[in-house]
């Protein structure tokens, strides 16, 4: 037998360090939505970390009463920091990452509308969090050490004014918020021209998935939302700098003011966290429940709606300000009107089950986990809303385990709902189902530890932003169950970031619908070529992938 | 290898807005509600100055500057119109008519605060309508400033010869942006020197 | 356990309410294990919301029962039918069909489902709105007493401006009662910050802002201390400024008003801590009624013994503790605007026995 002589083409393999380096370049300089969304989803995952060290410092301190685990001003700048990374610098940029990587993906389109500023929004909203850490080393100029702001993530006037707050801390806060809010805007805008101008042929507005129907009413909000703040910022700054008296009370300027721009913000905003919490709900539900989601057009109607209603709530969070009864009557009233939407997507969540053949994988499991939460986070939000309760409740506990019981119990599941159940396509590999159920279930006692009976000090009377508190008010063994849950917590969030990084590696191959879904994200690869789809597709109903795979009863005959 | 979910058929023309308007409209929208802040801030803050000029003693009326600004969306309008239909010249006049009108509007303002600070005594630090009145002026004469410099450096490309037809597009992009321009300063100059006078 | 729980004035129409919600709405319970609950929180704190004792509270009380029953009921008829959802419907190895049928959307469970909340959050807003006029727009008696609360970092001065009496911390009102209603009426500013006074078992919290006068009232149906503290983050020793209203009886309240309407005590003994005080910078922001010290900056000490706290309630006042906190404010409220005085051992000595004779 003749041998053959194998001819090897010499390649010259790049060095390690080379392989390396042309990795953080291509990341570094891409403008490729679908890494743009990994990276805000990474940075995001540093500081939730981060945020959860600060608020495990906090519960440490208040674990007894007149603790000295930290000293007043490092508890008043923990509280400070885990609420401006908690909300700018988690929330957003892991929101605006999933939105990034699956709208294009969802409506047939190679890309964003404008990659370039895509990666700009990103990159300027990444330095805005460095911004505000490196108020840490610098809040008081190189030597003042250890001064990141402290004057809580509201800012509320006259605190910041530089009489009450001298040094450059406070201009940390204004300036890395300002910065990071500049990127919102502009994946905003990117989202939105996107959505309108790049759907795939026959993707009608009454055809896009209900994920690209709330990321477009986010990014509206945003519009109207980022800019009060970015306005009321400038105004701090001239105050502080250029001698104005926008909020300064001793030439007639008023406090109250920020308190309306701030919230004028400040509400829309805890909306935009909202939202695509419900755009994942509105796709993992149907899915594992294998039906349609129930009542397409009243969900798009309710989700436009909860957008426009949350711009006249704002002043829900001043009734204790003194604003008189018709405001405090007006603002009442628009709050309880906008839980009617909402509990209009919570009802068609449950038709959605109902009469469905549900399977409880661990995307499911957090989406249901959300419903019963965020059930709960709504109805003590009627009770926040009727003004003379709030007139009890406001600015204590019952307040602080409300917005986190939206916060982690809503929004948080529903991410990690998100992460286990799109992390197959960004990536190839399926997570661990078990140790998906250990985070799942380690991470369901510590919350219900921690925020359901967070509720208890708030209506025994304990004020928030307290860096300890008096022994004779009967609050401590709250204190004492509250902070217990933050272990469970931390356990559980590990226990996620172990499962991240081992699936990359050993996780069982996914390949490209491992979930036997109906989108168009499904259709493509696992992972997507940087081109997304080789032809792009043509589509005639809500559900694509449906219609393929159910050719005779396609949802086009029934939509 | 996606899943062929292409049908064979060609659906009817599927036509979707222009990005870059639509972009802008995002951009513009997002701007308003920073512009209203500012408004919303001067109109809560009229009367309430606790020493210091008012906006009667102090303010004139500046009638040609604005009759300037508001004819330069005039002149941007006929620009694209020549443009688009190739008209290059007279697309360069306009052009040009737009960023002449637009810095003329800026010095007067810049007089008018030279005037102000120096001869009658208001700054941002003297009192709230100080305060008000040069952040709200102030700012949008910051978007006036960004706006003629992407005019100008339009202008430069027209008169260098880079500019066409195709382009027309992204000149009525720029157009939005400075028909917005306008607009904010028909609102700032009813607040500033009709209302609050 | 349950008879320590304060039921609303049983008269009031509000209280009704609460009685037809806590029976009705829940006919499989005891009426009373909702109490019973409740007075398992109410016993725990003296600050609980729950345990009402004054006017506004109780109205407050009221419709919170009204508000906390319609949304547990929600919460009770969502959940359960979620929960029975779940159950029912759950993945079983033995489903052969291959999938379930789709159903796209009704109009008429649409319907139902926005209408039926539409008139529960009519029902609720009616509710909420009566008792927000009511608090915030009763007319005032005329005999009521006048209290000026200003808010400082941190700590809080109470101006009773027909009587003369500035004092700081401690707020003396009388009880008032149904036959002989005496209300108090607080009139609110703040020096510096924002903040908010709260004192929950009399009414809800009402922030303190500069440039900005907002009013409230109280009128404690029992006598006793009331514990509260400031509710707006205002800066570094926010948790401690604390608050005790002490709500007197007529004979107190009059026996109280007459021994701050007095100077300061001048005690020839104690004139060497006199001296201290008016010769150090104590007297820039103190004042003490009859000395050099007319300073407004910090609390007013004419009667300063006549209190049972310093710092803010957040210290008892004794020599020892006075003594110490003269010497170094800072080591009991780090943060606090009152700067140490470096008194010599024999300075401090003689001063806080003087400041220890201002009943």
């Amino acid at each position: 037998m003749a041998t053959q002589t194998q001819i090897t083409p010499s390649i010259e393999r790049p060095s390690a360090f080379r392989a390396f380096f042309d990795a953080v370049q291509d990341w570094v300089t891409t403008v490729d939505h679908k890494k743009i969304g990994l990276l805000y989803i990474g940075y995001a995952l540093i500081f939730l970390i981060v945020g959860g060290v600060e608020a495990i410092l906090m519960r440490i301190q208040l674990w007894a009463p007149n603790n000295h685990f930290v000293s007043p001003q490092t508890f008043n700048r923990l509280f400070t920091m885990h609420g401006a990374t908690m909300v700018f610098f988690v929330g957003m940029p892991i929101l605006f990452g999933f939105g990034n990587y699956l709208v294009p993906l969802m409506i047939g389109a190679r890309d964003m509308a404008f990659p370039r500023l895509n990666a700009f929004s990103f990159w300027i909203s990444a330095f805005g969090g460095l911004l505000l850490y490196f108020s840490y080393f610098a809040g008081s100029g190189l030597y003042g050490a250890g001064t990141a702001p402290d004057v809580g993530w509201w800012a509320y006037s006259p605190l910041t004014s530089r009489v009450f707050s001298p040094g450059h801390s406070t201009d940390y806060w204004t300036l890395s918020i300002f910065i990071s809010g500049i990127g919102s805007i502009g994946t905003a805008l990117n989202i939105v021209a996107t959505t309108l101008c790049m759907r795939c042929p026959g993707m009608k507005l009454s055809r896009m998935p209900l994920l690209v129907w709330l990321y477009l009413v986010t990014s509206g909000l945003v519009f109207v939302t980022i800019s009060p703040l970015t306005a009321a910022q400038i105004m701090l700054c001239i105050d502080r700098y250029l001698g104005g008296h926008f909020f300064d009370t001793q030439a007639g300027g008023s406090a109250v003011l920020w308190m309306h721009f701030f919230w004028i913000f400040g509400h829309p905003e805890v909306y935009i966290l909202v939202l695509p919490a419900f755009a994942f709900a509105n796709e993992i539900i149907p899915v594992f429940s294998r039906k349609a989601i129930f009542g397409y057009p009243a969900m798009v109607s309710a989700s436009v709606g909860i957008g426009f209603i949350s711009l006249t709530v704002w002043a829900h969070h001043m009734f204790t300000v003194g604003m008189g009864p018709g405001p405090n009557a007006f603002f009442t009233f628009s709050t309880m009107v906008i839980s009617v939407p909402t509990g209009i997507k919570i009802f068609n969540w449950v038709a959605t089950l109902w009469g469905g053949n549900i399977h409880f994988t661990t995307p499911m499991k957090f989406a249901i986990a959300f419903l019963f939460q965020f059930l709960v986070a709504g109805l003590t939000g009627i009770m926040l809303s009727a003004s003379p309760f709030d007139w009890q409740l406001s600015h204590s506990y019952f307040v602080v385990a409300h917005f986190h019981y939206v916060l982690v119990g809503a929004i948080l599941f529903m991410i990690f709902a998100a992460f286990y159940y799109w992390y197959p396509k960004m990536t190839g590999r399926m997570l661990s189902d078990k140790l998906g159920t250990w985070h799942f279930w380690l991470f369901v006692i510590g919350f219900h530890l921690t925020f359901d009976f967070m509720h208890v000090p708030g209506l025994l009377g304990m004020p928030r932003r307290i860096y300890t508190y008096e022994a004779d008010r009967g609050w401590q063994i709250w204190n004492m169950i509250v902070s217990s849950g933050a272990i469970f917590q931390a356990v559980a969030v590990l226990i996620f970031a172990y499962n991240l990084v081992v699936s990359w590696f050993k996780g069982e191959k996914a390949g490209p619908d491992p979930w036997d879904a109906w989108t168009l994200e499904w259709s493509t690869t696992s992972p997507p070529p940087t081109y997304n789809f080789s032809v792009i597709p043509t589509v005639e109903s809500r559900r694509p992938l449906w219609d393929a795979k159910h050719p005779e009863e396609p949802d086009a005959h029934f939509e | 290898m996606s899943t062929a979910i292409a049908v064979a058929h060609h659906p009817q023309e599927w036509t979707l807005p222009s990005r870059g308007i639509v972009g802008m409209a995002c951009l513009v929208i997002a701007e308003s509600a920073i512009f209203v802040i500012f408004v919303v801030a001067y109109l809560y803050y009229i009367g309430k100055s606790l020493n210091g000029p008012t906006p009667r003693e102090v303010l004139d009326i500046p009638w040609f500057a604005s009759i300037c600004l508001l004819s330069s969306s005039i002149t941007i309008h006929f620009a694209v119109h020549d443009l688009r239909a190739s008209r290059l010249a007279r697309f360069t006049g306009w052009l040009a008519a737009t960023v002449l009108l637009g810095g003329i509007f800026l010095g007067a303002t810049a007089i008018e605060w030279y005037d102000l600070i120096y001869r009658r005594g208001l700054t941002i630090s003297t009192n709230l309508f100080g305060t008000t009145f040069y952040s709200l002026v102030g700012l949008h004469a910051s978007h006036v400033i960004v706006g003629l410099f992407m005019l100008s450096l339009t202008l430069v490309l027209a008169l260098i010869g880079k500019v066409n037809q195709h382009h027309a597009e992204r000149l009525e992009v720029v157009s939005v942006y400075w028909h917005f321009v306008d607009a904010v300063w028909v609102v700032v100059f009813t607040v500033v020197y009709i209302l609050g006078r | 356990m349950f008879l320590s729980v304060t039921l609303p004035a049983t008269d009031s129409p509000l209280a009704t309410y609460a009685h037809f919600a806590a029976h009705r709405l829940f006919p499989a319970f005891h009426p009373r294990a909702g109490w019973h609950l409740l007075a398992l929180l109410v016993d725990q704190s003296s600050t609980s919301i729950f345990a009402p004792q004054a006017t506004p509270a109780r109205l407050i009380f009221g419709l919170s029962v009204l508000v906390l029953s319609i949304c547990g009921t929600i919460f009770a008829v969502v959940a359960g039918l979620l929960l029975f959802i779940l159950f029912r419907y759950r993945h079983r190895r033995g489903y052969t069909q291959r999938e379930p049928a789709q159903i796209y959307g009704s109009a008429q469970v649409e319907l139902s489902w926005t209408v039926i909340p539409i008139l529960i959050v009519v029902v609720l807003f009616l509710a909420t709105a009566r008792v927000i006029f009511i608090t915030q727009s009763v007319p005032r008696p005329p005999d009521a007493l006048d209290v000026v609360v200003i808010g400082h970092q941190y700590w809080w001065e109470f101006r009773y401006p027909k009587m003369g009496i500035v004092t700081a911390n401690e707020l003396h009102v009388p009880v008032s009662s149904t036959d002989h209603p005496s209300p108090t009426y607080l009139t609110m500013s703040s020096a510096d910050t924002d903040h908010s006074f709260w004192v929950p078992r009399l009414a809800g919290k009402l922030d303190v802002i500069p440039n900005k006068i907002n009013t409230m009232w109280i009128d404690p149906e029992k006598a006793g201390l009331y514990l509260g503290q400031c509710a707006q983050y205002c800066g570094v020793q926010h948790a401690k400024m604390l608050l005790r209203v002490y709500a007197d009886s007529p004979s107190e309240f009059s026996a109280w008003v007459a021994q701050q309407q007095r100077p300061a005590v001048d005690d020839p003994q104690v004139s060497a801590g006199r001296a201290v005080f008016e010769a150090n910078a104590c007297v820039n922001c103190h004042t003490i009624s009859g000395t050099a010290g007319h300073g407004t900056f910090g609390p007013n000490l004419s009667h300063l013994a006549s209190r049972a706290t310093i710092a803010s309630g957040s210290l008892p006042l004794t020599a020892e503790n006075l003594h110490a906190f003269i010497d170094d404010p800072s080591r009991f409220k780090p943060g606090v605007l009152m700067p140490a005085m470096h008194l010599d051992d024999h300075d401090l000595d003689a001063v806080t026995k003087y400041l220890m004779t201002l009943h």
